[in-house]
């Protein structure tokens, strides 16, 4: 569904992605993982759009990304929760959902974002309590199921979501992972960029190691659950034994 | 008794009139953080424009102001895309800059289409000025009044219930969140040109036959505004209104009352004590940025 070949990307003349390739078939869920500053952010502003300084390839339904801007690949199908939510914190919950949905208004299709309206609410059924509250007044928790819901009133193919557990509680992770199974079972797919490892390769089928931008290890979720480095490096476990062995 | 009500009355009029100019600044400002100081000269083409349909080219009152407000705001556009989007790096103060430039270069265009003189307009209805305890009120004020409120109430069912009124607002509120959702931004910013320019041909338009349109009356009109603008709160509509208002009502008592020089440094002194005590204005949020 979504391929990215030898992907570099830009900042003035920094290179932060090295030359990443990647794929995503339809109906997965594919996590990216890593430290800080390894490129998982830039890949994703690459293929949303936000950035336009990249070389490489970046396919998604066969077709190229190149030169097109956030809104154009909103139309396409690709949809992201962006780091830090981002949602508008004056207007309501309401308004912020029915902005998500900007672009299928623009293609006369109110009746479907009726539809749509009703479905993310049931999925998160804290948004149609809150409804018409201003979506900056919700808690951090409720702001990133509706950084989420906003995404997917556009009708994506592809949902991007960049950092989705950052600073919430392990309980309210794991109902968003939950909820992400759920979308998966729906049709959708997902990349997902953590630097909460454990949360991220339990919800996903496969997983990329990111480090100082390339891509370090790849493999099922399984397999990178039990790789002694991913484990050393991003899941704080056994670095007891790492040290003791040094 | 009756004169202050003449001050006020007169103070309500202008106030009506900067409260125009300042939503035009403010809304401008909200949606792309730049201070049009060509705004003003917006106001005088929104001025000139009404006189020159109506007394040149003989067209009804009507007519004349919706084709004066939208060949403004056309041109705001036409500005925007000319001299705004092409900048490759549009920091706040190179874009605050090429506002000056336009500034300058409308006032030069402003003279050479209707050359120096000043113009005058016949009122929108020849009313004799009613008589309020003593106090008159023109005709015309009744006009700006009541133009004024319709306009800002417009623009406000315009910001609350239209779909895209609710996304200049996001806009407003993170250029980058609205364009990952799939927002136009610069459709956006066009259109918040259009209305804010817009905007300043209403004030121009009504206020033209209170005053003598000229070429250079723009730049007077659009500090007023922007003292305005700053006194509410910059990026608040209600603010912008409200300022506008005190400002001409303070205006007509500072003139009124101590001495008729003051009126044009009223505001200007208004604005020092603004920034010295409450920099974000009346109804600001707190967080003012510094260039």
């Amino acid at each position: 569904m979504l391929r990215v070949r030898n992907l570099k990307c830009f900042y003035g003349r920094i290179m932060a992605v090295k030359g990443v390739s990647l794929s995503v078939n339809a109906g997965e869920i594919i996590c990216l993982i890593g430290a800080n500053g390894a490129g998982k952010t830039t890949l994703l502003s690459a293929v949303c759009g936000l950035l336009p300084t990249w070389t490489g390839e970046i396919e998604f339904e066969g077709q190229s990304l190149k030169g097109l801007d956030p809104p154009a690949v909103v139309r396409r199908g690709i949809s992201l929760v962006p780091e830090g939510r981002m949602i508008f914190p004056p207007l309501s919950v309401m308004d912020n959902l029915r902005l998500g949905a900007y672009t299928m208004y623009k293609k006369k299709a109110a009746e479907a974002v009726e539809q749509d309206l009703e479905s993310v609410m049931t999925l998160f059924p804290i948004l149609r309590e809150r409804s018409d509250q201003p979506a900056g007044t919700l808690s951090g928790g409720e702001q990133q199921m509706l950084a989420i819901a906003r995404a997917l009133m556009a009708r994506p193919g592809l949902l991007l979501l960049d950092e989705p557990s950052m600073g919430l509680a392990p309980m309210i992770v794991e109902k968003i992972m939950e909820v992400l199974e759920v979308l998966r079972s729906r049709g959708l797919t997902i990349v997902l960029v953590e630097q909460n490892a454990l949360a991220a390769l339990e919800a996903a089928d496969r997983g990329y190691v990111f480090e100082t931008g390339a891509v370090l290890l790849q493999g099922s979720a399984d397999e990178l659950l039990a790789d002694k480095d991913v484990k050393r490096a991003y899941l704080g476990k056994d670095y007891g034994d790492f040290y003791d062995a040094v | 008794m009756q004169e202050i009500l003449q001050y006020l009355f007169s103070g309500l009029t202008n106030g009506a009139i900067y409260a125009v100019i300042a939503v035009g600044f403010s809304m401008l400002y909200s949606s792309t953080d730049l201070i049009n100081f060509a705004h003003g000269e917006f106001v005088m083409l929104g001025a000139l424009g009404m006189v020159s349909l109506t007394a040149g080219f003989g067209l009804p009152l009507i007519p004349a102001f919706f084709l004066t407000v939208a060949g403004v705001a056309a041109a705001g556009m036409l500005f925007e895309r000319l001299a705004i989007r092409p900048v490759r790096h549009p920091e706040p103060i190179v874009l605050i800059i090429i506002t000056v430039g336009a500034s300058i270069f409308l006032r030069g265009a402003g003279m050479l289409i209707w050359g120096k003189n000043s113009y005058s307009m016949p009122p929108f209805s020849d009313h004799p000025p009613i008589d309020f305890a003593g106090a008159r009120l023109l005709a015309q004020s009744i006009w700006i009044l009541v133009i004024v409120t319709v306009v800002t109430a417009a623009l406000h069912l315009f910001y609350r219930r239209t779909l895209t009124g609710k996304a200049m607002t996001a806009c407003a509120v993170s250029k980058k969140a609205a364009w990952i959702v799939g927002i136009p931004t610069k459709w956006m910013v066009l259109l918040a040109f259009g209305l804010s320019t817009g905007m300043g041909a209403v004030a121009g338009a009504i206020i033209s036959p209170i005053t003598m349109p000229s070429y250079d009356m723009g730049t007077m009109l659009g500090l007023k505004g922007f003292c305005a603008a700053m006194f509410g709160g910059l990026g608040s509509l209600w603010g912008a209104i409200l300022g506008g208002f005190l400002l001409g009502i303070l205006e007509a008592l500072g003139v009124g009352f101590v001495s008729s020089g003051l009126k044009d440094a009223a505001a200007f002194i208004l604005l020092l004590l603004v920034l010295y005590v409450r920099p974000q204005g009346i109804l600001g949020s707190a967080d003012v940025k510094r260039f």
